[in-house]
């Protein structure tokens, strides 16, 4: 249950800084997660007015608001072709429409969830975070930040020549995945991210592919409800050299 | 605080706790086809729509519907019972409780998408569950409900 006493919506990203300040206030994505709490805050920010529900796209990057709903990451045309529609594969078994007209891109990236396959995705671009205060940081090295009293404002994607794939496994459809993977075939050589290690999304590069399946299976895998570790680094191998086979165009079943 | 916005096309203004769900806004101005399943994002009975889109209801602080348009099974009545005419004929209600939430989610997808597959189909209506008919029964009525322009 989400509980609390004032409803703000900031004109400017000064004034919703200043409200930030301290740990009783809150700032609303799609409050998705936040619901899932029982903490009492005092005031909500919501962000509303700040102009960031908006994909901006240019020759050289697309620009990502933090109130950017993951529905309109899932249907943008250009993310689509960009990614190789893995964009959209890798945000289309989140919950549902409903829920996915409702989560934002900010909310998302400032959980820096073990399971996210949005995260895991981003992962293997070339992608900053912009932070109020702390300016852009390459998306890799705010993952593993810990959350402050900054507020995310924008991702941008910046348009690197690239060719990419998404696969992910759930127990069951709609439900948390078991595992998330991203491959990406960039200039001077291949990038994977694995993700629902349990732990949140590690990227590894290499110059070939069985270097890359390496690195997938030298990374750590932990064990919880939905698969244990033995398991999930299988599943990693499998899912990576899905997206593999993808790149080279070919099919997989 | 006073929450301002358009309810089925009617203009309504009313003081609310600033943290009141849209679920319960929407239940305490009558509109009890909104129902509360999960609560936690998963079942989709609280779908609404906000400006025409899809949401869920329980996931949302009625403040943000701020000037902005709700629409609740009341507002599309009558093709509501139209869609409710073909999930009964394929025996696609059983005890019903889904049918809100399905029914909004449906009339949505049908605006949305063209000519959606089943696959399609299945997709957008992931967020819908039903613990009575095993999807089977609403699916086939759903695709009789899609087609019935074929016949005219
Ligand atoms: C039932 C359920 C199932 C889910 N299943 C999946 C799944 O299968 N795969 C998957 O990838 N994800 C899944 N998610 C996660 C979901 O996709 C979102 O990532 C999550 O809900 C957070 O996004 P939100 O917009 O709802 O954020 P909120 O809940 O509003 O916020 C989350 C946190 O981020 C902070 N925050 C929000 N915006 C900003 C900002 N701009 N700057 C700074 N801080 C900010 C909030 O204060 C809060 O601490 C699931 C979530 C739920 C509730
Ligand atoms: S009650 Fe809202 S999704 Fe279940
Ligand atoms: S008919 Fe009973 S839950 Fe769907």
């Amino acid at each position: 249950m989400l509980k609390f006493k004032t409803y703000l919506c900031p004109d400017t990203i000064e004034e919703a800084l200043e409200h930030n300040k301290g740990r009783a206030n809150v700032v609303l994505g799609g409050t998705g997660w936040l619901k899932m709490g029982d903490r009492s805050w005092n005031t909500a920010i919501d962000l509303k007015h700040l102009g960031l529900d908006q994909i901006e796209e240019t020759d050289d990057a697309f620009r990502v608001g933090a109130m950017v709903t993951l529905r309109q990451l899932e249907i943008h045309p250009g993310l689509d072709t960009y990614t190789c529609g893995a964009m959209r594969e890798s945000v289309r078994h989140i919950v549902g429409v409903q829920f996915r007209n409702c989560a934002t891109v900010g909310g998302t990236l400032w959980g820096r969830y073990g399971f996210s396959d949005v995260l895991t995705c981003l992962m293997v671009l070339s992608a900053d975070v912009v932070l109020a205060k702390g300016g852009a940081v390459p998306l890799t090295e705010f993952a593993a930040m810990k959350p402050d009293d900054d507020i995310l404002t924008h991702l941008v994607i910046r348009k690197i020549p690239l060719r990419m794939a998404y696969a992910s496994f759930r127990n069951t459809e709609t439900d948390l995945p078991t595992l998330t993977a991203a491959v990406a075939s960039v200039p001077g050589g291949l990038r994977a991210a694995i993700g629902a290690r349990p732990a949140r999304a590690e990227r590894v590069e290499a110059e070939g592919e069985t270097a890359l399946l390496s690195a997938v299976s030298n990374l750590s895998y932990g064990s919880n409800t939905r698969g244990g570790g033995d398991y999930r680094r299988h599943l990693a191998g499998v899912l990576t050299r899905r997206c593999l086979e993808q790149l080279r165009g070919g099919e997989y079943e | 605080m006073i929450l301002k916005l358009s309810l089925n096309g009617r203009p309504i203004s009313a003081d609310i706790p600033a943290d009141q769900s849209l679920l319960d806004f929407l239940r305490a101005q009558g509109c009890y086809s909104v129902k509360r399943g999960c609560e936690t994002s998963n079942c989709g009975l609280c779908t609404v729509w906000l400006d025409g889109a899809p949401v869920l209801s329980c996931n949302m602080p009625a403040v943000r519907a701020m000037g902005r348009s709700v629409t609740t099974l009341e507002g599309v009545r009558a093709q509501a019972e139209e869609f409710g005419g073909y999930l009964a004929d394929q025996g696609g209600d059983q005890c019903g409780f889904c049918n809100p939430g399905l029914i909004m989610n449906v009339l949505a997808m049908e605006r949305e998408l063209t000519d959606p597959t089943e696959a399609d189909i299945d997709e957008y209506l992931a967020g819908n569950l039903c613990r009575c008919t095993g999807f089977v029964s609403q699916k086939r009525a759903i695709l009789a409900w899609l087609k019935r322009g074929d016949k005219e």
